[in-house]
């Protein structure tokens, strides 16, 4: 079995499919029609835009190029973490935490990878760096946001309970030791639930990329199971490291709750 | 025993304010006034600025759980962070001697906290605050979801830890209260203190 090259014609041919979309949207009045050509036209856009600078970024094979791409990548994963809180710490750490938070837990876990496990020559080569930390990154944004969410919700849902331990004496650990273990549960149970899912309901989309491409199908597991072991690692720490550092901006040296360190998204 | 200094936070001026072995301060205003986010910042429960003492130490050299140990706030609103009441108590046997002088029966440690009427809900956080046995007690309307009877027993407890040499910072609202424990009244208006008429 070999790779089989596309088109651009079959491309196109495919792409006919939206029109039944179009059609659907507007005899059903479901007034997607504007949105969805506007989402398929700017997926096609960025698409062909990646595949341009994965080009250079492939030809030009310099650490300092791959390193700038990944950083990029973690600033937008941490808009989106951002983008998805109801509730937000005030100023920088709204955007910092799960930034920080994700550039850490990407860089160990690609690092990790690239050196001791897949060992592409050279070690910084954009073709196995920049898949590798967009898949972990794509899974521990997800981790992150659901983590993080949970946490500042949490601290102002159960802020009754918290003060009340604090005003009995208990540190801020124990006082919080409840909203930080919710938090980390939500931020970890999606990677357990695709481990339990993949290769039953669904086949991952990396492996069934390596499948098109002619990989024989044991090669395209051992690298599956590779890369959900790694996301994994890299939820983890993510969410470990926001939900942790979360909780300590939201408290004080002085054991005290500081829901005054959120910005107030409810006002109006 | 406990000394203010010029203590203040957002919403409450600068004040000072001497607490002695066994006295009780009452502590009344309007709603609104701040009398709660005073009783808080003596707690360190929010930031604030000034200096307080409890026999000569000052409260930056004291970690603050030590603190709040020694200096319990009790909310108005009191807070459970399990389902069942038993949980918020760490001595069982010291808190089922406690109960039946607050007028619960011993097994109230094994009801859920979602069962608790409003009255029984704030007798078990007194209960939680007393049983710490803290030099100064700082009693934000500890008696006003119970009745009268409730009340005086409430209150002879009290004045048992004042008789000990603990102290009472109390928050009330009605002026006979204020008479029957406190030595001395204050009047909190926003956010100034004032020394109130007995």
């Amino acid at each position: 079995m070999s790779f089989i090259s596309l088109s651009y014609l079959d491309v196109a041919i495919s792409a006919v499919l939206l029109i039944v979309n179009a059609a659907l949207s507007v005899a059903l009045r479901l007034d997607l029609a504007r949105r969805m050509s506007i989402a398929a036209a700017r997926m096609v856009v960025q698409l062909v835009l990646m595949g341009w600078v994965l080009i250079v970024l492939f030809e030009q094979a310099s650490p300092f190029l791959t390193t700038a791409a990944a950083l990029i990548m973690v600033l937008f994963a941490g808009r989106e973490v951002m983008a998805r809180q109801k509730r937000r710490l005030a100023g920088w750490w709204a955007y910092g935490l799960g930034t920080t938070a994700m550039l850490f837990a990407g860089t160990v876990v690609t690092v990790f990878a690239l050196t001791t496990q897949i060992r592409p020559e050279p070690w910084y080569d954009a073709r196995v760096a920049l898949p590798l930390m967009g898949m972990i990154l794509g899974n521990t944004m997800t981790g992150v946001a659901l983590g993080v969410d949970r946490l500042l919700t949490g601290a102002v849902d159960a802020r009754v309970s918290i003060e009340a331990r604090l005003a009995l004496g208990h540190d801020r650990a124990e006082a919080m030791g409840g909203i930080v273990r919710e938090a980390l549960r939500t931020g970890l149970v999606p990677t357990v639930n695709s481990m339990s899912a993949i290769g039953i309901v669904f086949i991952p989309g990396m492996m069934t990329g390596q499948l098109l491409a002619g990989i024989a199908p044991m090669e395209a597991v051992k690298y599956q199971l590779l890369i959900m072991f790694l996301i994994a690692g890299g939820t983890a720490f993510g969410v470990l490291g926001a939900v942790l550092i979360g909780s300590r901006r939201l408290s004080d040296a002085r054991h005290r709750l500081r829901l005054d360190r959120l910005s107030d998204l409810d006002a109006g | 025993m406990l000394s203010i200094r010029q203590l203040s936070r957002p919403g409450v001026a600068p004040f000072d304010l001497d607490l002695g072995d066994g006295e009780c301060v009452a502590l009344s205003g309007p709603s609104g006034a701040g009398k709660t986010l005073l009783l808080r910042a003596i707690a360190d429960l929010d930031p604030n600025r000034g200096e307080i003492g409890l026999d000569g130490v000052p409260r930056e050299s004291i970690p603050a759980p030590q603190w709040r140990r020694k200096v319990t706030y009790l909310p108005a609103e009191p807070g459970w962070w399990a389902d069942g009441v038993g949980a918020h108590f760490p001595d069982h046997q010291a808190a089922a001697a406690l109960l039946p002088a607050l007028g619960l029966p011993p097994e109230a440690l094994s009801w859920p906290v979602s069962r608790l009427s409003t009255g029984e809900r704030q007798r078990l956080a007194l209960a939680r605050v007393l049983l710490l046995s803290p030099r100064v007690m700082l009693l934000d309307e500890p008696t006003s979801a119970l009745d009268s009877e409730t009340t005086v027993r409430v209150e002879a407890i009290l004045k048992e830890h004042l008789a000990g040499g603990a102290a009472i910072l109390l928050v009330t609202h009605t002026p006979e209260q204020a008479g029957r424990l406190g030595q001395r009244c204050l009047m909190i208006d926003r956010g100034r203190v004032s020394e109130g008429r007995p």
